[in-house]
């Protein structure tokens, strides 16, 4: 199991490699921030976003591309940010998009969601609305029919997080 | 509880035309992780599944996670083929399930 995390890790370094730097980096400078991190368990970690990822995406390898992720750079209310994907596909019985994951990494759970699609849908696109707990980047990765996994990051501010709103119960 | 669904499909539509349909419900989407006034976690009460059928195909499916904004909104895409009936249904953690149809007359 380690290896093959390890296998995934490696088969991504070129679109990880600015993260792996910016994180030894982190660790490096801001041993107080990484420990305010570790008294938070409810939150997601890149790590675990990452895990998220494999685990629905398999060994196969993620491009960067053809996917594009539209979502609000600064968000006043984490409880309801509108969010966008489309994708470049002619959407024909023969090349289409079969499903679009979102994924987050500080949530308290890296997985948003998940649709399926076919050549029905006649466009590879879908709007909705999700909770974002903090500042972070929001990854929107598409699967195509040929196999092929494809992906768009976003970084979005929130400046009112979501799940701390005072509650009535 | 599943509340009030609101759909948006267009009346008429030309044969192969791709339409947009637009879908959201009433729901408080309770993510499990927020504490309530007597320091208890408020239990997670969520949708988790969406499917969009055009007589009777799906056309669209969705899994919702409890990071989906409270009364789920989503639109999409499909292709109108033939006059009937798109169908809308939102099934909870519990299985409860609401179904919500809009009519479309394809030219």
């Amino acid at each position: 199991m380690a290896r093959n995390n390890q296998m995934a890790r490696n088969n991504q370094k070129d679109w990880r490699s600015r993260r792996d730097v910016l994180k030894v980096a982190g660790a490096v400078v801001g041993g107080g921030a990484l420990a305010r991190l570790v008294v938070q368990p409810a939150a997601a970690t890149p790590a675990m976003m990452e895990e998220a990822i494999r685990s629905f995406v398999g060994q196969a390898a993620i491009k960067k591309g053809k996917v594009k992720l539209n979502i609000p750079p600064l968000v006043e209310n984490g409880n309801s940010v509108p969010c966008t994907v489309s994708v470049d596909s002619a959407m024909t019985a023969a090349d289409y998009v079969k499903a679009i994951h979102i994924f987050n990494e500080k949530n308290p759970q890296p997985y948003i969601i998940s649709v399926a699609l076919g050549p029905r849908a006649g466009r590879a696109e879908f709007s909705t609305r999700i909770r974002l707990a903090d500042s972070q980047t929001v990854t929107a990765i598409a699967e195509l029919s040929d196999g092929t996994f494809w992906s768009d990051g976003a970084d979005v501010i929130v400046t009112l997080a979501a799940c701390i709103e005072e509650t009535t119960h | 509880m599943i509340g009030r669904a609101l759909v948006h499909v267009p009346p008429t539509a030309k044969r192969g035309e791709v339409i947009e349909i637009k879908a959201m419900v009433a729901h408080v989407m309770e993510t499990g992780y927020r504490i309530g006034v007597t320091g208890k976690p408020i239990p997670r009460d969520i949708i988790t599944q969406f499917v969009c059928t055009y007589n009777g195909e799906v056309v669209f499916r969705a899994e919702f996670f409890p990071a989906v904004a409270a009364n789920p909104f989503l639109s999409f895409f499909t292709v109108a083929t033939d006059s009937g009936t798109i169908a809308f249904s939102w099934t909870d953690q519990n299985g409860t399930t609401k179904v919500q149809t809009a009519a479309i007359t394809v030219a």
